[in-house]
């Protein structure tokens, strides 16, 4: 991959010419940057928090970051496939986000406590 | 055996076998329609029995029925006799049974036919079939009677299916109807020989009827297949034209051109006779056999099932003459089996047990008459046993049912004299007449016809069978009035046995009752000769104890039906005799059964004229001695000597049982069995010479360390290798549960970790 952004420099860079004024010092690889550093803050929450709630909003701030990086690239391509694409993940998030939320008010309810060590009966 | 081969040659090339004209004098012609409700009454009187059981039939209806049935077979058995067409042989078939083909070549197709085969060998075997079944039908109305109901129509059903199975093992036209019959008599059998099905003895008794006489079908399947195989038919109006050439081979001494196939054949079959007419060794199952109801002891355990071994010999005869083994093999299994089991019968105490060894000893007279060429001596002695062996068998039968159950001849004394007894006791005496061979019995001609024979046949030993035989001949005489002198004569002193079931009318315990009954029989025969020794105190103790309450048991007197029955038979057995003396068809010098002989595939010349065997003596040249006995024609000096014979076996018995049986139950020292060999011999004798304890030490026994060790493969092996197919998941489950924690941490890290694996892996790849 490494190899080929130089010769995709200038194939893209009509695409990076259409940003807007502002933002035009922007490229491709903030946009990821940014991705990557929300899913890795994500991924760090989630494993280092015992809160189920904080743990659920560690896993929604990686899928966002996912759906960033999807529109980046699909801005990046001209493309719209990503984009549309993000609108039915934000679509499935919500309702995922009510299941998840009901759930762990179960959860809290089992054993007044939204500490995830509390759970453990799958234990092999 | 190579020697008896020329011997037998010129003995069957001297009677002039396989004469010319064999074609036109095998021609078949066809039977009546009518001839095959013989068997089919039966049939359907098995199948109303069905229905009487289960509309719960609870009176001696199903008796009556089966009667009429048997009566009208019998009846249609002796119009068949009438019938009997002028060359001596037809064929009528019921239907089609089984037809395959599979190409064009002779030997290629499979044709069995629903059809019966008339000719004068079955007349014979018919008539007295269902004459007898019909009387002890007769007989077994008021025998059964304590089990009316279920247990009657039971018994009445197999009763039926039984004369069924004998009529298609007589009259079936083709060796697979045989071999149905032969099968349907053993299953019919092992029904019966079970009837008490909640005694224990007898359910063994029924099992091991069934697996012993299994070994015998082994051999007659194997002989059928080997017929089929070698003559591409298994019917007998194609196969006897075909073993035709071989008789003309043997007759001519050219036994080399006779294939070995051919002699292997009734080999074969006769191990199947073996089985079912329990010779010697497979004569186990007969004597325990005699579990079942008496009648059924009496009508297939006596005096028709067991002969069929003599029957397929005698139908298979043309191939037997063409064995150069065969025959003189047939002749010392009989012979040594007559001994052995007449020795056995010396030594019992339970007098139907006599009476089943003596059955044994007497198929063995009649397998040593085919084998000494003598088929109608064979043949004749079949007949007249049947009616002195049922009618031996049926008193013992009144006995056992008049005095619940008993049958130890030692506890039983005097029967003959007891009020209502006395038709019992006449017809016992005449049928032991006839089973010792008392001059001028029926007994004693058809006994004589085999064993002058044994000096006059050339063949490997005979004249050394025939000592035997006339020794054995000796021996039945003493054990039979032994019974005779102890059971029905002297001073009349009695001991119920266990079953009162009869008396007070205990019909469901009665099971349990025949239970008891056997376990004290048992025990009984357990004792050592020294525990009976002192019989007299203990005879008189228990005869004292029995006369102080009398009133608990009477023995009940035999009714209308079985004095009937016994009446009629008795006189039968007498009048059989005069079949000795009254002419056949062909008036030859052999009598009625002779001529009954003759004209069917047992004569020894088929197709052409009879010829007397003594006239073998002057054919055989060579030592005319042998053809001799005491310088006399030998069927005149058997007379003689086994009449002679006879009374001498009636004087020891006479002399031991009736006139010494006080001095020798008083005082030890006129016991004969305090003499050491004397009574070595009697426990040996009375532990039946041992030989079921043979067959279990040579067979049970290594059968069941083999299967102990088949076990244990099985056990380890093969469960071993299934259960190591269950094993390995589960030892892999064991080794990666751990990593299950249940810490929701730990699978995150794991995802992560795992994502972070997979990406390190893209990026080195792709650098």
């Amino acid at each position: 991959m490494v190899s080929t952004f130089a010769s995709m420099a200038d194939f893209l860079a009509p695409a990076q010419a259409s940003f807007p004024e502002g933002v035009g010092s922007v490229t491709l690889a903030h946009y990821l940057f940014v991705s990557v550093a929300m899913f890795t803050m994500g991924l760090i929450g989630f494993l280092t928090r015992r809160n189920l709630i904080i743990m659920f909003l560690c896993t929604e701030m990686m899928f966002q970051a996912a759906g960033i990086a999807l529109i980046a690239f699909s801005r990046f391509y001209l493309h719209h496939t990503g984009q549309s694409f993000v609108i039915f993940v934000l679509t499935v998030a919500a309702a995922e986000a009510a299941l998840a939320l009901a759930l762990v008010v179960l959860l809290f309810r089992g054993r007044e406590s939204l500490n995830a060590d509390q759970w453990h009966s799958l234990k092999g | 055996m190579q020697t008896t081969t020329p011997q037998l040659a010129e003995t069957i090339g001297a009677l002039g076998l396989g004469a010319a004209d064999t074609g036109a004098a095998l021609e078949v012609a066809t039977g009546p329609a009518w001839a095959m409700l013989i068997p089919m009454l039966p049939l359907l009187g098995a199948a109303i029995m069905g229905v009487c059981a289960i509309m719960g039939v609870r009176s001696k209806l199903p008796a009556w029925i089966t009667v009429g049935l048997l009566g009208f077979s019998a009846v249609l058995a002796a119009a068949m006799y009438a019938w009997l067409p002028e060359n001596g042989r037809a064929v009528s078939v019921a239907w089609e049974w089984i037809n395959v083909s599979w190409g064009d070549e002779p030997g290629q197709t499979l044709k069995a036919n629903f059809g019966f085969y008339i000719d004068s060998l079955t007349c014979l075997w018919m008539l007295f079939v269902t004459l007898l079944a019909t009387l002890i039908a007769l007989y077994a109305s008021e025998y059964m009677s304590h089990d009316l109901g279920a247990g009657y129509c039971r018994f009445f059903a197999a009763f039926n299916l039984f004369v069924f199975s004998m009529a298609c093992l007589v009259m079936g036209d083709n060796l697979l109807l045989l071999f149905l019959g032969w099968e349907g008599v053993g299953l019919c059998s092992y029904l019966l020989i079970g009837y008490h099905y909640k005694k224990h003895s007898a359910v063994f008794a029924a099992k091991k009827a069934f697996i012993v006489n299994r070994i015998g079908d082994l051999g007659l399947l194997l002989g059928v297949f080997l017929t089929f195989v070698h003559f591409g038919t298994l019917e007998y109006k194609d196969l006897f034209p075909m073993v035709q050439p071989y008789i003309e081979a043997m007759r001519q001494g050219a036994v080399g051109d006779i294939p070995a196939v051919v002699q292997l054949i009734p080999v074969l079959l006769m191990i199947g006779a073996f089985g079912k007419s329990a010779q010697l060794p497979l004569f186990v199952w007969l004597p325990d056999a005699m579990e079942g109801p008496t009648p059924v002891s009496a009508l297939i355990h006596a005096a028709t099932m067991v002969t069929a071994g003599v029957y397929l010999i005698a139908r298979m005869y043309p191939l037997f003459l063409v064995s150069e083994w065969a025959l003189p093999i047939v002749a010392w299994v009989g012979g040594l089996t007559a001994l052995v089991a007449a020795t056995i019968a010396m030594a019992q105490f339970d007098i139907k047990r006599i009476m089943a060894y003596s059955t044994v000893s007497q198929l063995g007279f009649m397998f040593c008459g085919l084998a000494f060429l003598s088929s109608v001596g064979g043949a004749f002695h079949v007949v007249t046993h049947a009616f002195f062996k049922a009618t031996l068998f049926l008193c013992c039968g009144a006995v056992m049912h008049g005095f619940a159950g008993q049958l130890d001849l030692r506890k039983l004394s005097g029967v003959s004299f007891m009020k209502g007894w006395g038709i019992v006791g006449i017809a016992m005496f005449i049928g032991c007449l006839n089973l010792a061979g008392f001059p001028f019995t029926a007994g004693y001609f058809s006994k004589d016809m085999i064993l002058a024979e044994a000096f006059i046949t050339p063949g490997p030993g005979y004249q050394f069978l025939g000592v035997i035989l006339l020794l054995t001949a000796g021996i039945t005489a003493y054990y039979t009035f032994r019974v005779f002198f102890r059971v029905f004569v002297g001073p009349k002193q009695f001991e119920p046995g266990d079953e009162l079931h009869g008396h007070d009318g205990h019909i469901d315990d009665h099971h349990e009752e025949h239970g008891s009954a056997s376990r004290a029989t048992e025990a009984d025969e357990g004792h050592t000769p020294g525990d009976h020794e002192p019989m007299g105190g203990s005879v008189e103790e228990r005869g004292k104890k029995t006369h102080e309450h009398p009133e608990h048991f009477h023995p009940h007197a035999p009714g209308w039906a079985i004095n009937g029955v016994l009446a009629t038979l008795a006189i039968l057995s007498v009048l059989a005799a005069a079949l000795y003396f009254f002419p056949g068809a062909d008036k030859s010098h052999k009598g009625w059964a002779g001529g009954m002989i003759s004209g069917s595939s047992a004569a020894l010349v088929v197709g052409g004229e009879a010829d007397h065997p003594t006239r073998l003596a002057a054919f055989v040249g060579a030592e005319p001695e042998q053809g001799t006995l005491f310088g006399q024609d030998p069927h005149k000096i058997m007379y003689y000597v086994s009449g002679v014979i006879g009374f001498v076996g009636i004087a020891i018995a006479f002399a031991l049982h009736y006139a010494g049986r006080k001095e020798s139950e008083r005082s030890a020292a006129n016991n004969l069995l305090q003499v050491k060999p004397i009574r070595t011999a009697h426990r040996w004798a009375n532990a039946k010479w041992y030989v079921d304890e043979l067959y279990d030490f040579a067979l049970r026994k290594p059968l069941w360390a083999a299967s102990q060790i088949f076990h244990l493969i099985d056990k380890l092996l093969i469960d071993g290798l299934v259960n190591l197919v269950g094993y390995l998941p589960r030892a892999l489950g064991k080794g990666v549960r751990p990593s299950q924690s249940g810490v929701l941490h730990s699978y995150a890290a794991a995802m992560a970790g795992g994502l972070a694996v997979i990406l390190l892996i893209v990026l080195l790849l792709s650098l």
